[in-house]
C-alpha cells in the first residue's frame, strides 16, 4: 500500500476532482428565470472525510428550506423503532393471508404436470357438481410468461400453450381449503405433449425444442426483470442487449496483465415467507382485493386493466405483507384469477399460493454462465473490461448480469453482451438487485485475480479504478473495522485441514427514484396528525420512516404521527423495489407537511415552536384552527440538479473457515459498509443489511432450485430440501452506514435493500480463494464442490 | 424398569414428538411429553366433531373435521392468526404455538391431539398494549422486518427463556434455529433475546 500521506492527498484530488458541483451549478443558472422556483444552498458531501459543504440548487419555490444533516436532527438519521412493532411481534398485525370475510370462499390452482404442451380439453363437469364449489375458471392468458410479439405465429391452440411444469391451468373457489383441494383434483387436463429443454446449455443448440415458435417478450416490473422487445431471437436465445463503449481491442492490446475466466450461478427462489395471494371481494360498486404485494397501485392498475374498470373502482389494500424480495409486482395470475372467482361466485375469495406453488412458479432469480476477461496496465489502472452472459429465466427474460461490468469501476473501453435462453422452467422475476449479484460474484473475482498478478492488495486496485468518493470511504472504514490490514495473508496460509481467509467485494446499485410517489398529511383541530399514502411496506420499515419525517417537519414525536398506509385511496405511492421506496417518497412527506403547517400557520397567524422559542406548540396553534382540519397532498418532484447516473452502493469484508476434510464453509464474520445517500433510520437500515447479507451467504453456500429432468417438475418445492440460511449459519455482522449528502431532494434520502446483498457471495468467492488457493467458479459453494476443487488442487492444478 | 426407561424413547413418544420445534427439542429431555396421554384411542370422523380447545386461559367449543391441524384451527376458524403457516410440513417454525408450555409446530398438530391441552398462542402471550417482555425487547432490538416469522420466532425465545433464564448466545441459537427468516432477522432476535434475558424476562 502507498504510504499513508500519499493515499490522503489522493483522497483530497479525488474530491476535487469531482465535477457535480460545478456542472450542476451552471445548469441551474441557466434555470435561474424559471418561475414557480428558487435558489436554495443544499448540503453536500461526506462526513469525515472532508468539511460538508453546500451547494446551489434550483428547487420548487413551495419546498421547505434545505435539511441540515443528521446530526443537527431529532428524529431523522435516528435509531427510531417501528411504530408497527407491538403489531408484528404480538400477532396483532394482519397480513393479507390473515383476511377473514363473511362468507369468504377459499381458492385453488389446477397445475400443469408437463413442460410443454398444447392443452386440448379441459373438463371441470365433475369440479363444478362438488358440493362445495362455488366458482370455476379456466384460464385464458399466463400473465407471467414471456409474449410472443407476433401473434400469429403463436401455436394455434384453444387453451393456453403450456410452456413450463406448474403452470396454471384452471382454478376453483370452495366453501373450505380442503373442498377446493378436491375439486380440483376433479378437473380433467388431456395434454398433447411437445418436445422440451430445461437447461440452459441444451436450449442454446441449434436442434433444441423450440420453447416459443418465434420471438418473445416478457413485460418489465418495477422491481426490474423483463426487458426491451427490440432484441433479437434466434431460437431459444434472445439477445444480445449490447453495450460498447471504446474499442477493447486497444484495451487489452495496452494492458500488462489480464485475466479471462467463465462463472455461473444457479436458480434462486425467492422464498418470501408469506405466499403470493389475495383476497378478492367483487362487488358492484367497488372491487376490494387484500393483496400480498409490493406494490397496490401496479395491482390495481392491472385489475383496472384486465377487468376494464375505472381505477377509481378498484381498491387495494397491503397494511401488512410477508417479503417479496422482487417476485410480487401487480396482480398476477394470482389475483386476476382470485378476481374472476369472485365475480363468478358472487362471494370473497382467498386465494394463496402453497408453499410448493411459491417455490415453483412464484418467480425466481434466473441462472448465469458469465465470461469475463479484464485487463489492466502495470500500475493497476484497468484498460478493458469485455463481459458476456447467458442465462435462463425460464419463459421469462431479464437475465442478464452485465450491470455491475457497466457501473463498478472506470474503464474507457467496455464490450458487453447479455443473452437471455428460453427453457420450459417457470418464469424468473426480479429479484432483489436483478442480475447484480450474480454479476458481482464474476466481476469481483476477476477483479481479485488481476490484483493477485499485479502483485496488488484488493483495495488498492479498487481504488485506483473506482471514482465513487462514497466506496473509496467504505473500503477505508470497512478496512479498519475488519482488521483488513492484519488478516489478509498469502492464499492458503494455514497449514492444517481447517483453512480461514479474507475477502472483499463492493457493489454498485442505481438511485432510482418513482414519481408517482404522494402522500397526504392532514392536522387535526385536536393536535393530532396523520399521512396518508398508498405505499406498502414490504419490511424495510418505510411507515416508521414517514412518521419520523412528519415529527421532525411539525416538531412532535413520530410516534405521535398516525400513518396510514398500504391503501389505493389515498394518494399513490411508489413500489417496494429497486431501492427506491424511501428515495421516492420521503421528500413528498416533507413537502406536505411543511404545507401542511404554512396552511396552519396561515390560519393561526402565528409561528410555530422550533424557529421562535416563545411560540407555541403544534397542539396549541392547532386548536385555534377554525376548521376542523388542514390537510395538503405532495407529489414527488423532480431531483435537484441534473447529473445522471447516480449509484448507491457498499463494501463488504468477510471471513470463512473451510474444513478441507468435509468441504464445509462456514463465514464467521462480516464487515459490510454502505451509503444510502441521507440514512434515515439506522435501526431499521441495519436490519435491512444484516438481511441482504445473510441472503447473500444463502445464495453464495445452500440455495438452488432442482428441476427434475423428464417431466421439469421442482424436485425441492418445500424449505428442507431448498436450503435457506438459518440461525446457526448466522455468521457476526457489523453494520456500518456512512452518510452521503448529495443535494438531490428535500430530505435527499436514499436505498439500500439492493446493494446491501449484491456483494456477499462475491466476497465470500474471494474469501475462499483466500483460504485455499483455489477458486470457486460456481454457486453454489456447496461441500461437493469444495472437495472438487480441493481434489483439483491435490492434484496440482492451479487456479 | 419400566418400557419408557428401556427403549429410552417410545414410538409413541417419537411421533408425538415429531411436531415439536427446535426450541421444543431443548425441553424434551424435561420429561413433560411423557406425562400428556394421547386422547384419539376412539375412531372419530371422517365429518366435524365437537370438541372443546383451552387457548390462551379460555375454551372454545368447536366443530372441526378430524383432518384438522391445530394451525389451521386457530387461523381459520378461532380467527388466531398470529400464528403463521409457511411450510406447512415443520420446517420453518412460523406456526409455533405451546402446548402445555412446551413449543409444537401446529401446522404439525392435529387438532384432536390437544386434547385437555392448554394451547398459548402468540395472542395470549401479549398484546400491543401489554407486551410480553420478550416481544418488547423485539420491538427495541428491531428483531421484525416484515414480521411474518416473528410470531413464531417470539415463541420459541420466550419458551427458551423460561426454561433456561440465563441462555448463551449458543442457546439462543439453536432455539430459533427452526425458525426460519427470509429477512435475516436473525442477528437482532438474539440480541432482543439475550437482552430480555438479562431483564429478567
Amino acid at each position: 500500500m502507498p504510504p499513508a500521506n500519499q493515499q490522503q492527498q489522493k483522497k483530497k484530488q479525488q474530491i476535487k476532482e469531482e465535477p457535480r458541483a460545478v456542472t450542476e451549478k451552471t445548469q441551474d443558472q441557466a434555470a435561474r428565470e424559471k418561475p414557480g422556483t428558487r435558489k436554495e444552498s443544499v448540503y453536500f458531501g461526506i462526513p469525515g472525510t472532508e468539511p460538508l459543504t453546500r451547494i446551489e440548487r434550483t428547487v420548487p419555490a413551495d419546498e421547505p428550506p434545505a435539511l441540515p444533516p443528521n446530526d443537527q436532527l431529532k428524529y431523522i438519521g435516528n435509531r427510531v423503532p417501528r411504530q408497527d412493532g407491538r403489531f408484528k411481534t404480538t400477532g396483532a398485525a394482519k397480513y393479507p393471508s390473515d383476511t377473514h370475510l363473511p362468507n369468504m370462499l377459499y381458492g385453488k390452482f389446477l397445475s400443469s404436470t408437463v413442460p410443454h404442451a398444447r392443452v386440448s380439453s379441459v373438463d371441470t363437469s365433475s369440479a363444478e357438481r362438488h358440493p362445495g364449489v362455488k366458482a370455476v375458471h379456466v384460464i385464458e392468458n399466463d400473465l407471467l410468461s414471456a409474449q410472443v410479439l407476433d401473434k400469429t405465429k403463436e401455436v394455434q391452440s384453444k387453451y393456453p400453450v403450456i410452456r413450463y411444469s406448474g403452470q396454471p391451468i384452471a382454478a376453483v373457489a370452495a366453501t373450505s381449503p380442503q373442498a377446493a383441494q378436491e375439486a380440483v383434483s376433479l378437473i380433467k387436463v388431456q395434454y398433447e405433449e411437445l418436445p422440451f429443454v430445461l437447461g440452459a446449455d441444451e436450449a442454446r443448440r441449434p436442434d433444441a425444442p423450440k420453447v416459443f415458435p418465434a420471438p418473445a417478450a416478457q413485460a418489465e416490473t418495477a422491481g426490474g426483470g423483463g426487458g426491451s422487445e427490440k432484441v433479437p431471437q434466434s431460437g431459444n436465445v434472445r439477445g444480445p442487449e449490447r453495450k460498447d463503449a471504446g474499442d477493447v481491442a486497444k484495451g487489452f492490446a495496452a494492458s500488462d496483465a489480464m485475466v479471462e475466466g467463465e462463472f455461473r450461478t444457479q436458480v434462486q427462489t425467492h422464498s418470501a415467507l408469506e405466499p403470493h395471494g389475495v383476497v378478492a371481494d367483487w362487488k358492484p360498486d367497488m372491487l376490494t382485493v387484500s393483496a400480498s404485494t409490493q406494490s397496490t397501485m401496479s395491482v390495481r392498475d392491472e385489475l383496472a386493466t384486465i377487468f376494464k374498470l375505472p381505477k377509481s373502482k378498484v381498491r387495494v389494500l397491503t397494511e401488512y405483507m410477508g417479503g417479496g424480495f422482487g417476485a410480487k409486482f401487480g396482480a398476477g395470475n394470482v389475483g386476476v384469477v382470485a378476481v374472476h372467482l369472485s365475480k363468478k361466485a358472487g362471494a370473497p375469495v382467498k386465494l394463496f399460493s402453497d408453499r410448493k406453488e411459491e417455490h415453483w412458479t412464484g418467480g425466481n432469480r434466473p441462472d448465469s454462465q458469465q465470461h469475463v476477461k479484464i485487463g489492466a496496465t502495470r500500475d493497476g489502472k484497468l484498460q478493458a473490461i469485455q463481459f458476456t452472459s447467458y442465462g435462463t429465466a425460464g419463459v421469462g427474460t431479464g437475465a442478464g448480469t452485465a450491470g455491475p461490468a457497466h457501473a463498478m469501476y472506470k474503464c474507457d473501453n467496455l464490450k458487453t453482451e447479455e443473452y437471455d435462453v428460453f427453457t420450459n422452467a417457470s418464469p424468473g422475476t426480479a429479484f432483489r438487485a436483478p442480475g447484480h449479484p450474480p454479476g458481482c460474484f464474476a466481476l469481483e473475482q476477476a477483479m481479485d485475480q488481476l490484483a493477485e498478478k499485479l502483485g496488488m492488495d484488493p483495495l488498492v486496485i479498487r481504488d485506483l479504478n473506482d471514482e465513487s468518493p462514497a466506496r473509496r470511504e467504505e473500503r477505508r472504514i470497512g478496512a479498519e473495522k475488519f482488521g483488513w490490514k492484519q488478516k489478509f495473508r498469502r492464499p492458503n496460509s494455514d497449514p492444517g485441514p481447517i483453512k480461514r481467509g479474507v475477502g472483499v467485494a463492493q457493489s454498485v446499485w442505481y438511485r432510482i427514484v418513482n414519481m408517482d410517489s404522494g402522500v397526504e398529511v392532514r392536522i387535526n383541530r385536536d393536535g393530532s396528525v396523520e399521512a396518508l399514502s398508498a405505499v406498502q411496506d414490504i419490511g424495510g420499515g418505510i411507515k416508521t420512516v414517514i412518521a419520523q419525517v412528519v415529527a421532525e417537519e411539525l416538531g412532535i414525536q413520530p410516534r405521535d404521527v398516525q400513518v396510514t398506509i398500504g391503501d389505493t385511496v389515498s394518494p399513490p405511492g411508489p413500489p417496494s423495489g429497486g431501492s427506491m421506496t424511501t428515495t421516492s417518497i420521503t421528500p413528498a412527506v416533507r413537502n406536505a407537511a411543511y404545507k401542511a403547517k404554512q396552511q396552519l400557520l396561515a390560519h393561526v397567524k402565528a409561528p410555530l415552536r422550533g424557529a421562535d422559542p416563545v411560540s407555541l406548540s403544534l397542539k396549541q396553534l392547532a386548536a385555534r384552527l377554525p376548521i376542523e382540519m388542514v390537510s395538503a397532498t405532495a407529489q414527488r418532484s423532480p431531483e435537484y440538479g441534473k447529473r445522471e447516473g447516480m449509484f448507491l452502493g457498499g463494501v463488504q469484508f468477510v471471513e470463512v473457515r473451510v474444513d478441507t476434510e468435509t468441504g464445509i464453509v462456514k463465514v464467521e464474520h462480516v464487515v459490510a459498509v454502505h451509503d444510502c445517500g441521507r440514512p434515515m433510520n439506522m435501526l431499521q437500515l441495519e436490519s435491512q443489511v444484516n438481511g441482504g447479507v445473510l441472503q447473500g451467504i444463502s445464495y453464495a453456500l445452500y440455495e438452488n432450485r432442482r428441476l427434475d429432468r423428464n417431466t421439469g417438475i421442482m424436485v425441492n418445492p418445500n424449505l428442507e430440501q431448498y436450503k435457506i440460511l438459518g440461525a446457526k449459519e448466522t455468521p457476526t455482522i457489523e453494520v456500518h452506514i456512512i452518510e452521503h449528502y448529495l443535494a438531490r431532494s428535500s430530505t435527499d434520502a436514499g436505498g439500500i435493500g439492493e446493494p446491501a446483498t449484491i456483494p456477499t457471495a462475491a466476497a465470500i468467492a474471494n474469501a475462499f480463494y483466500n483460504a485455499t488457493g483455489v477458486r470457486v467458479r460456481e454457486l453454489p459453494i456447496t461441500p461437493a464442490r469444495v472437495l472438487a476443487a480441493l481434489g483439483n488442487l491435490r492434484q496440482g492444478a492451479t487456479a | 424398569m419400566s418400557k419408557k426407561q428401556n427403549d429410552g424413547l417410545s414410538r409413541r413418544q417419537f411421533l408425538r414428538g415429531s411436531a415439536l420445534t427446535a426450541a421444543g427439542t431443548t425441553i424434551l429431555n424435561s420429561g413433560l411429553l411423557a406425562h400428556a396421554e394421547s386422547p384419539t384411542s376412539n375412531a372419530v370422523g371422517p365429518g366435524p366433531v365437537p370438541i372443546t380447545l383451552r387457548i390462551n386461559g379460555k375454551d372454545h367449543d368447536l366443530s372441526v373435521e378430524p383432518r384438522t391441524t391445530l394451525a389451521d384451527a386457530l387461523r381459520d376458524t378461532l380467527h388466531l392468526t398470529g400464528t403463521k403457516v409457511v411450510c406447512d410440513r415443520g420446517a420453518c417454525s412460523a406456526c409455533t404455538v405451546w402446548i402445555d408450555g412446551i413449543p409444537v409446530n401446529s401446522c404439525l398438530t392435529f387438532v384432536l391431539d390437544v386434547g385437555q391441552r392448554e394451547v398459548t398462542t402468540i395472542e395470549g402471550l401479549g398484546t400491543p398494549d401489554h407486551m410480553h417482555p420478550v416481544q418488547a425487547a423485539f420491538v427495541e432490538y428491531d428483531a421484525a422486518q416484515c414480521g411474518y416469522c416473528t410470531p413464531g420466532m417470539v415463541m420459541s425465545t420466550a419458551a427458551l427463556l423460561k426454561s433456561n433464564p440465563n441462555p448463551t448466545l449458543e442457546d439462543v441459537q439453536h432455539a430459533v434455529s427452526g425458525n426460519l427468516c427470509r429477512c435475516g432477522t436473525y442477528p437482532k432476535v438474539f440480541a432482543a433475546a439475550l437482552a430480555a434475558a438479562r431483564k429478567g424476562a
